[in-house]
This record gives C-alpha cells, structure tokens and sequence, in this order.
C-alpha cells in the first residue's frame, strides 16, 4: 500500500450511574415506557436548572484512571447549542474548554499505546423514530451521562482501530462505569480517517465515519474507506472533508453532510454549573476502586495462561475477578475450562451471571491435577457448577454423585488389572501384544475401564498394563 | 404587614387586595388574577386561626407573583406569547417558601416579555402604567409588581432583576425594591433570562418588610447549584453605626436629571448630619459595564430562548409542515421585537470567530468590575447612587430606541454583573411629582445590612 492511514477514533460510553447527570430521574431506562424516564428538567421545562450528579464526577475519574489519564482538579461545563427535538434545552450540556479527563494513554492487547487526548462528560441526547410523515420523540435517554474519549490519530489499520475500541469497552467495564450494551448503544464510536503517501509528513483530508456500534463495524467502515479512499487518491482526486455514514448491510460508508455545513454550535460556558474543583485526596480515593486492569492481568498471568486464552477470558471482568483470587497454579487450568465453554456455548456469557465459588473451581482444579477426575469428567463437574439444581453441592460432591472420581491407588488398580488379565477373554489380546501387537493394549485398558466402572485412571492402567505384559 | 389574626381575617385582607387590583385594572398591572385559589387559602388560614392552630409568619398576606415564577395558579407566561396557555406542573422554590409562611398570591403580573426590557412597554398583554403618571412608564421588567406594591394593592410582590429590573421600576413608583447578592435567593423554577445575573428579589414598603421577606426566601436551595450557603438569617448586624459611604464620582455627570443629582445630594447630607462618613470613589471600569452587560446577557439570552421551539409546550404555530417551519414560524411569531433582537446579537457574539473578541472580552470587564467593587468595599461600607438616570419616561417615548432604553440601565447593571446586591430606596419625588429612586450599594453577602442601613436614609417628618 502507498498510502498511510491515519485514524482518530471518538468514543461515546454511556454511564451507568443511578441518575441522570442534572436531575434525580432514574438513568436506567432499559425496558422502561418511552418518556417516562423524564423530570421537567430533562425535557428543559422554564426555569429549570441542572443539578449535577456526583456519581458521574466519580465514574469520569475512574474510566480515566482506567485509561492512565491525568485528571484535571478544575472542569466545567459548557452549553453547545443546537435546534433539534432530541435535545429539548436547545443546547447539550458537555465541556467544551475545561474537560475532566486529560492525557493519557491505552495500551493494546499488541502492547501498541494509543494516546488519548482527552475525555469530557456530557449529557446524552433522546431518540427520535421517523414514520412517513411524523416522528415521535422519547427523551428517556435525555442527559443520561456519557463520557466522549477521543484519542489522538494515532491509529494506522483497520485491525488497530478494531482492537482499540475493544480495549476501550474492556477498560469502561473494567472500571464499572457502563453496562457496556453495545447492542443497545451505550457505547458508540465516530472515526476519523484520512490517507497521506507514507513518506508525506502532512496528513490527509479526512472523512468522518458516524455512529459506528461494533467493533467489526469499525473495522470494516476503516478497511472500506481505506480503499475508497485510495481509489480516489489513485485516481489523481481530492478527498473531501465530510460526515458519512456506515451502512451494515451494504458494507459501505455514504456521504451525509460536508465541511460546508457544518454547524456553527456557540459554545458558552454553562452559567448554571459552578466550575467542579476536585482534590486529590478524591481523585486518589476513586483512583483506588479500579480492579486489576487487562494490562495487569496480561503481566499476572504472563506464561500462566496461554495469551489466546486470556484475551477470550479478557472480556469478562468479573470472571477475571474470580480467576484473580484463586491459587496461580490452577489458573491455567481454571481458565481453560471457562475458556472452553464460553468459546463453545451459544449464550456463553449467561453463564458468567453467577459465579462458581472459589472453592469450587480450586476443588475442581485439584481433582483434575491429582487425575483423580480426567479431563473430560473434569469438564462435566465444571459444567454442573453452573447448573442450578447442583452447584450448592460442591464440585467434590458432584464429581461423586456421577461416579466419576478416577481410580489412581495403584495397589487397587494393581488387583483389577490382575483380575482382568485372568479373565480368558483377554487371552488372545495379551497373546497378540506380547507378539508385538501394540494397539491392542486400548482394548486391555478399555477391559479395565470397564471393570473399574470407569473410574480408573487411564493412563495409570496403561502403564501397569505395560509393566505386567513385559 | 398587616398579617391575618383574630381582628382582621386572611378572607378580608385577600377580598380587599382583589378589589382593588379589580379597580386599577386599567394600569395593566396583572395578567392573571387568582381569584377562586386565594379566597379558599385564605379561608383555610382564618380556620386555623380560629383553631388556634399555628399559622406562618406571612399568614394571609396578599402579595402578587412576578409572572415568571412557576406555579400551577394561573397560566405562567413570562408575558410571552410563546408561553401561552403553559400552566406549569412545578413550583418555583421562592414561591413555595412565601406560601409554606401563609402568604396568598392574588394575581400574577405583567412584565416585558421574559423580562426583556426596562418599561413594560415589551409585554404580549400591553404595557402597564406609572402609579404617579397614567402616560408613563412603570418600568421594567417588573413593572406591574412595582405598581401593585405602590398602588397599595398588595403589600409586597416578587420581583427579577438581571440588570435593574427592580431597581428601576421601584425608582420609577416610589417603592423599595431588592436585588439580592447572585444566589442569595434560589433561581429555581423562575424563567431565565440570564442564568449568571438573574436575581430573584421583592417590592416591599417598607424595610422592615424586605426583611422579613429575605429571611423566608433566601436560602440554599438543591435545585439551584448557584445558591450560596445560608447566610442570611446568620449575618449579624454589625455594633457599629458609623459607617462610610461611597459617592461615584465617575457617575456625576450631566448624563444624570438634575433633580435626581439633587436629591442624591440631599441624602448624602442627611448621612452627613447623622454622622456617617462620605468618601468619593473612582470606579472607571464601570464604564464598560453597560456594554459588557449587553453582550453576556444576550448571549445567556440566546441560550435559554433556545428551548421554546414549540415542541413541547406552550405556544405552537399552525400551518407548519416541516421541523423547520415548526421552528421558525412557532419563534417567529411567538417572540417580540426585543426577544429577537436580544437572540440575534446573542447568538452573533456567541458564534464561531467572534467569541474572543465579543464574549471573551466582555468576560474579562467583568473580571475588571468585579474588582473595582471588591476594592470599593474595602474603602466603604455602602456606594450610594442613582438608579436610572431619568425618572420615568413617557410610554412609547423610547420603545423606538433600543439603545435610549438601553442607556436606561447604565447605573443598575454593574451591580449584577459583580454580583452585589442593591436596594432601591424611594428619595422623594421631582417637581411634576415623580417619584425619584436611590439605590444603596453593599459587597456581596450584605444584604441583612443594607436593609438596615437604608433606614438611616429616611427622612424624620
């Protein structure tokens, strides 16, 4: 490729703080009737004024501690102001000169950093649905508050853009500052893109690609604009500067609106918010509630857990929680079990709604070290911890009501393994492995198998198998 | 204030006020009379009375309401037509207050449109009269609670004030009228204008009155994150009674009526004869207040207009068939000429590549202001000047002049942009008998003390 791509990526995440960021109305407005998630001020009665709510403060912090940023002990907020039924104030409340959350920086899966401008809480905007010749207007979502993190054009692929706003999401749950729907949007990315020849030292003109709600999405709207792009570029033509839009079905981005109209908003200073002035006692304090992040555990369980399996299990804070606080050398063993299943299941995550305690999967863990469970019955115990008719027994008691505690007592195996040989039916097997036969020694162990009720340990039996047909 | 007992009942003293805001119905002073509600209030008070059971302090006082609170009595119009028919679902927090002390709003009152205006003359419902002078000016924008306060019609009435909006018409009728300090009183559920001045504040007769009204309605109230810490109930009158009062001496020029200079003077003798200290200041900045004003208030303007658009409440205009002839015509015809005028210059200084140089710059004359009061109440305790430089004008005498009305608020609209509270003294009346206004000056916080001050400043006859 002769050009470079150069990528910002603006990031919205909606907080799922108790209330709304300026009034006392519940801010979660899942499966809840349209507009009635609403106080007069949200649907900007007169006279109203916003109330800030300091849980949103809280959670800024956090979700910029979780992206190593400064946090700036003095913000305020700003009116940005423009005429649309979605925003019943006239204005969005954001800030515009003084942001909470300053420079830092995220830290790929790769271990590439993305550096992070800075980030601003702000008032999210309702929803509108369009019929044929009306819309109606649903101002649940009105001033949920949301953080836009917007990072430096440090992005240079497609694959890059794709894994920094899957980092992005981890770290937001991580820190627990979103539900993290993306289905749902509360989290949405605009991307910035623009090609300049590699060894240009200017950037391109640049498109802006609105709206995206998935980390594939933003994948391919990069990967399809690199290539319009290039086309143009190739064709001796100029990039022009505008908002456009990613279309999932087609794979396409479309043209929506250009630089030309592009909306003067008259930002002023909120008069109605006094600056907010932190300490940093308060920061520190907040600073304190982070969990380990993904970059810990990446350090934690470096050589433990094999790197494919960590970032499956990455995705999922409170299962690292969990694996966090069990005994390192059955990490690996643990994590591969979860990874199994939520690689394998359908609905995997519901299986993440309620936890196995830590003594059972060390439980668990240990049975299958000691090969007193195989690792297929270790497997079926795992699974049973879930299920809700079994897992108050315990994985040991479990692993015992289904018989499936391997047989390792050597003498005891030693005894079964005689009885079998003496059988008349394994004659001809002994006579054909002393002949130098050597599959028929699974026959031999399967006659064990069957004779231990299949709690033998298999290779344990092999290996006396081996031992006595010498 | 005549407050209800057991010789004289909350039904008669509110039947009373109805009849004669019925009798001056001509002056324009209301725009809504709750009737049916304040009888039944006051009904319910003389019961408790009878009772014996406790009463507020307020306790069937008859007062009118500013028609910029919000109250479900009465359409809340702001004397707008965009408001039309706006019954509002909330209560404002200084309107509660008053009413939680027993006190009966008997009619909401005109004033300019969203309280654009320094005459009344800007109001959908016509202006309202001078109490002095059927063919003046009440002032603005609270004119109709200063002429219902002057006419005797109730004893007191809330008031706004973003740049002298009680100041002045209380000047122009001869009644004390208290702009607060900024966040003094809570600005929840009140119209905004310009949410960094705007100050909620009273029409009384009488010191005495202000007082008691201050120290039911002030207060920090959640709702508002720009009030401050209770302060006023705790402020201690200073022991002290010599006190040194500041003269501008950049104000005294001939830009000021004579008579008005003249009366100030006489007041500036009588503090002398009492013994209080007379220092003259210089304050150059405040010449750039009335500038500064008219960019940061339109701006704020601009801003808070920006949620009437005719989708939710209030006025809608018909024959729309986009979202944006819905937004245009609903503001079009739903806004007067000076509502228009003040969005227009507030949205240009707002706009991308004037902002520096427009709003920025006057940010940094407030700064400049802000300053030049803080090292003026380092030398004084009080400023004493004028409150307009002309008593009231003739009605449509200036309402082709926005700029002439303008200059009307020369005096007034520093104190808002610092924040400091004023209070409006009556100081006679000029030989056509118009009544002559003063304000009295404090730093921020002294409110209780000015009040009390101002009473060294009446006359003993």
């Amino acid at each position: 490729m002769k050009y470079l791509p150069t990528i910002g990526i603006e990031c919205h995440v909606q907080l799922s703080t108790k209330t709304k960021l300026f009034s006392e109305v519940d801010n979660d407005a899942r499966n809840k009737e349209p507009n009635s998630c609403v106080s007069p001020v949200d649907y900007a009665l007169p006279g109203m004024l916003p109330r800030l709510n300091g849980e949103a403060i809280r959670f800024a912090i956090r979700a910029g501690k979780a992206m190593n940023c400064e946090i700036n002990l003095e913000s305020r907020f700003d009116r940005k102001h423009y005429f649309y039924p979605d925003s019943p104030k006239g204005y969005q409340i954001t800030q515009f000169y003084r942001p909470i959350i300053g420079a830092g920086y995220v830290e790929l899966p790769s271990g590439t950093r993305i550096r992070i401008e800075h980030a601003h809480l702000e008032g999210d905007a309702g929803k509108l649905t369009h019929f044929d010749n009306y819309s109606l207007v649903d101002l649940n979502r009105v001033d949920t508050p949301l953080i836009e993190i917007v990072s430096q054009p440090d992005i240079h692929s497609a694959k890059d853009a794709h894994d920094y706003c899957k980092e992005l999401w981890r770290l937001m749950r991580f820190a627990n500052v979103t539900y993290g729907d993306l289905y749902n949007g509360n989290m949405r990315f605009d991307v910035n893109i623009s090609l300049a020849p590699k060894d240009s030292d200017k950037l391109g003109v640049r498109a802006e690609i609105k709206n995206l709600n998935s980390f594939r999405s933003v994948e391919r709207a990069v990967e399809y604009e690199i290539v319009r792009q290039t086309k143009i570029l190739e064709a001796g033509e100029k990039v022009i500067q505008e908002t456009r839009g990613w279309n999932d079905a087609t794979g396409k981005t479309t043209e929506q609106r250009s630089k030309e109209e592009a909306k003067d908003y008259r930002y002023m200073p909120e008069p109605d918010i006094p600056p907010i002035h932190l300490t940093t006692e308060f920061v520190d304090e907040e600073a304190m509630r982070l969990p380990l992040m993904p970059v810990d555990y990446r350090k934690k369980f470096d050589n433990v857990i094999a790197n494919d399996t960590l970032e499956v299990l990455l995705d999922y804070p409170e299962l690292m929680l969990k694996l966090g606080e069990i005994n390192e050398k059955y990490a690996k063993n643990i994590s591969n079990l979860f990874a199994s299943v939520l690689l394998a299941e359908e609905k995997s995550t519901e299986y993440l709604n309620d936890l196995p305690s830590v003594k059972d999967l060390t439980d668990l863990a240990e049975m299958n070290t000691k090969k007193e469970l195989s690792s297929t019955a270790t497997k079926e115990v795992f699974l049973r911890l879930f299920d809700p008719q079994m897992k108050g027994r315990g994985s040991k008691q479990i692993a015992k009501e289904l018989g499936l505690i391997q047989e390792n007592d050597l003498g005891a195996l030693e005894t079964i393994v005689d009885a079998v040989l003496a059988k008349p039916e394994t004659a001809k097997a002994q006579a054909d492995f002393r002949a130098g036969e050597e599959k028929v020694i699974g026959f031999l162990v399967g006659q064990v198998m069957k004779e231990s009720h299949g709690k033998a340990n298999p290779s344990a039996v092999q290996q006396i198998l081996r031992e006595k047909l010498k | 204030m005549k407050i209800a007992n057991k010789t004289v009942t909350a039904e008669r003293l509110v039947r009373d006020a109805l009849e004669k805001a019925k009798h001056f119905s001509d002056y324009h002073i209301f725009t809504f009379l709750n009737e049916e509600n304040a009888i039944k209030k006051a009904r319910e008070i003389d019961r408790k009375i009878a009772a014996g059971e406790k009463v507020g302090r307020l306790a069937g006082v008859p007062y009118a309401l500013k028609d910029n609170f919000l109250s479900p009595e009465g359409e809340t119009t702001a004397s707008a037509h965009i408001l039309e028919g706006f019954v509002s679902p909330v209560t404002a927090t200084a309107v509660k207050k008053l009413e939680d002390e027993g006190a009966i709003m008997i009619g909401r009152t005109n004033l300019d449109a969203f309280a654009h205006g320094s005459s009344t003359e800007n109001s959908y419902f016509g202006p309202t009269h001078n109490a002095f002078d059927f063919d003046r000016v009440a002032g603005g924008s609270s004119g109709g609670s200063a002429v219902a306060v002057a006419l005797d019609i109730v004893e007191f009435a809330t008031g706004t004030d973003t740049g002298g909006s009680i100041r002045q018409p209380a000047s122009f009728n001869g009644v004390y009228g208290l702009k607060p300090t900024y966040g003094c009183i809570s600005r929840y559920g009140v119209v905004a204008m310009a949410s960094s001045t705007d100050c909620v504040g009273f029409f009384a007769q009488t010191p005495d009155d202000m007082d008691v009204l201050m120290s039911i309605a002030s207060g920090q109230d959640s709702k508002d994150m720009t009030t401050l810490p209770d302060y006023y109930g705790s402020a201690e009158p200073e022991s002290t009674n010599k006190r040194r009062i500041g003269i501008i001496k950049d104000f005294d020029n001939e830009s000021v009526d004579p008579e008005i200079q003249k009366a100030l003077a006489q007041k500036v003798e009588l503090l002398r004869s009492r013994g209080h200290e007379i220092v003259d200041l210089s304050m150059p900045s405040l010449k750039y207040a009335l500038a500064a004003y008219y960019i940061i208030v339109p701006a704020e303007v601009a801003s808070n207009l920006s949620r009437y658009d005719g989708v939710r409440y209030g006025f809608r205009s018909k024959e729309s068939t986009t979202l944006n002839e819905l937004y245009d015509n609903t503001r079009s015809e739903g806004f007067m000429s000076e509502n228009k005028r003040r969005i227009m210059i507030g949205n240009f200084v707002l706009s991308s590549g004037f902002y520096d140089a427009y709003f920025l710059k006057a940010a940094k004359a407030r700064t400049l202001i802000i300053g030049e009061y803080e090292k003026a109440f380092s030398k004084v305790d009080f400023i004493l000047t004028p409150v307009s430089p002309n008593p009231a004008f003739k009605l449509g005498e200036k309402v082709n002049d926005p700029i002439a009305m303008y200059l009307e608020d020369m005096m007034s609209v520093s104190l808002n942009l610092a924040g400091v509270p004023g209070l409006a003294i009556p100081a006679g009346k000029n030989k056509t008998g118009l009544p002559i206004g003063l304000q009295l000056v404090g730093p921020r916080r002294s409110d209780k003390n000015l009040i009390q001050f101002s009473k060294e400043l009446e006359e003993n006859d």
